[in-house]
């Protein structure tokens, strides 16, 4: 891939399309019954889906070799955090009120709440540190280690939302299960390389 | 490929051409990318679509032109609240009725091909004269008394539904229980067939509750037909379901085929599948939180904001006598 800039583009176009319908629908009161918890669940799940996808990348790149893939991981794991911010304000303004100590309580009375803010908190560093001039300010073994939290934060994700489900567990389950499939392969990928083509200016572990 | 001197000059492509043809390209990748993302994320979040109402309750007007229940005026002023009535349209495309769909936006779609006649209630146990009921013979009981009853999911929402349907304790008292009958135990129908999902494993069916005798003859718990003066639709718990309103919604069985009087307490569906989160009693109780969530506050439907959660969901005042003396910690 000689110019990165239009994949990225349509990447990033389509990254918004959920918002923008979400918007949209909330202009039209189309949100359903329940528009809170709609919101909600949409900006969870789409930060979930952001997360594991930014998972796959590096997978993906070593079995087909293909190291243009990197180019995507960055923007993919920024949605994340974007969708994950969105999950957190809206939990913040409507269902806690604008309450600092509402939201306190809640975090440390409630596992599945300590752990969803574990898993946005691990990705704050990951997302401030994300930019060319950080990833040269820290080094490549330094950037590489400080973002390994994105498992821990991965984990904490998929656990928060399989606690918060009442009895129909199979999405929760199914995340988890391409969770494990991911970090399974990081566990044994050694056997699995391939040469890869040189890519200039990607960002690589 | 031939070498380059072999291609006339006329077939290479004029550069504005090119640059046009490649604009075009990315213009069409992207806007394509764009309708597939679009359509993909609208599949999964489609809007509701209002089908059709069922047919209004027969006898509704002689409902509201006889006198009312001859209950104790503490109680029967918790019949009608004023706070705003959920619309129709959120009351019967918002369910929890997990032998249909366990998406609370899929039940209507998935039940609305339903078909609720004939219908028989079988009502038996210790009882001096056991019954079965035909739909009509039900209605015939008592004509539609309008109830308006908040409601509260364990989930943490809450609706304020203007019921259709008459107490309990009216039913109860055609089959004349026997004193040792303590507990009442219903059951929802189970048909696969025209319950789909049952044919999942997600909650072990059929559908079982139960009440405390006391709770099953109290004015207010109620035996409900119809929602806004017509028939239950089907995602409500068409033709013939239970509401409680001072318990959690799940108490509330929906489609009930039989009802029987019993002497030990029955046991009750969510109460099989999570004995620690879900408790034979279930009171609204803002004290005592759910294992995973906390029950201080609910989300009423048609609010932005959560609201304080009321003990007994605000019918402290007619029913708490029941519960005098218990620890509703350990009772929930």
């Amino acid at each position: 891939m000689k110019d990165p800039r239009f994949p990225k583009l349509v990447l990033f176009t389509n990254a918004l399309v959920p918002l923008a319908l979400l918007l949209w629908d909330a202009y039209r009161h189309q949100l359903g019954t329940n528009p809170i918890e709609f919101v909600l669940r949409t900006t969870g799940m789409l930060a979930l889906i952001f997360l594991l996808l930014s998972l796959t990348i590096t997978p993906l790149r070593k079995l087909t070799g293909r190291n243009y893939l990197s180019h995507f991981r960055r923007m993919l794991g920024l949605f994340a955090f974007f969708y994950g911010l969105l999950h957190l304000s809206t939990y913040f303004i409507f269902d806690r009120s604008l309450s600092l100590p509402g939201v306190f309580r809640d975090t440390f009375a409630r596992p599945f709440i300590l752990l969803g803010m574990t898993a946005l908190l691990l990705m704050v560093p990951l997302a401030l540190t994300s930019t060319n001039a950080m990833i040269k300010r820290l080094g490549a073994a330094r950037w590489k280690r400080l973002h390994t939290l994105v498992y821990p934060s991965a984990i904490a994700a998929v656990i928060h939302y399989y606690l918060l489900v009442k009895a129909d567990t199979r999405q929760p389950i199914a995340f988890a299960a391409v969770l494990l499939l991911l970090l399974a392969y990081r566990a044994f990928a050694p056997r699995f390389r391939r040469a890869p083509t040189p890519v200039a200016g990607a960002q690589t572990p | 490929m031939s070498a380059p001197h072999s291609i006339p000059s006329r077939e290479i492509t004029p550069e504005p051409l090119y640059r046009t043809r490649r604009a075009f390209m990315r213009t069409a990748v992207l806007a394509g990318s764009v309708f597939a993302t679009g359509f993909t994320y609208r599949r999964l979040n489609t809007p509701r679509a209002t089908r059709g109402l069922p047919p209004r309750l027969q006898n509704l007007a002689a409902a509201r032109t006889t006198a009312p229940t001859p209950f104790d005026p503490a109680i029967a002023a918790a019949f009608h609240t004023d706070e705003p009535k959920t619309p129709y349209d959120d009351i019967t495309h918002y369910n929890n009725f997990y032998e249909f769909s366990t998406d609370k936006d899929g039940v209507a779609p998935a039940a609305e091909n339903f078909v609720a006649r004939p219908w028989t209630l079988a009502v038996g146990g210790l009882a001096r004269k056991p019954t079965t009921f035909d739909l009509d013979d039900l209605l015939k009981i008592s004509p539609p008394e309008e109830r308006i009853y908040r409601m509260r999911c364990v989930e943490g929402w809450s609706m304020v539904i203007p019921w259709n349907g008459f107490s309990l304790s009216r039913l109860l008292d055609r089959v004349e229980p026997l004193s040792s009958a303590r507990y009442v135990a219903f059951q929802t129908l189970f048909d696969p067939k025209r319950m789909p999902n049952q044919r999942s494993h997600v909650l072990a069916w059929p559908y079982v509750e139960g009440l405390h005798m006391d709770e099953a003859m109290h004015p207010l718990t109620l035996l409900a037909t119809g929602i806004y003066g017509r028939e239950l639709p089907p995602a409500d718990g068409a033709p013939v379901r239970l509401v409680v309103p001072w318990k959690y919604g799940f108490k509330g069985i929906k489609s009930i085929v039989k009802i029987d009087l019993v002497a030990d307490q029955p046991p009750t569906t969510w109460n099989i599948y999570s004995p620690e989160e879900y408790g034979f009693y279930s009171n609204v109780n803002p004290a005592v939180n759910h294992p995973r969530w906390s029950q201080a506050t609910e989300q009423r439907i048609g609010e932005l904001r959560r609201r304080p959660t009321q003990p007994f969901n605000g019918y402290a005042a007619q029913v708490a006598s029941l519960y005098a003396g218990m620890d509703l910690k350990m009772y929930y």
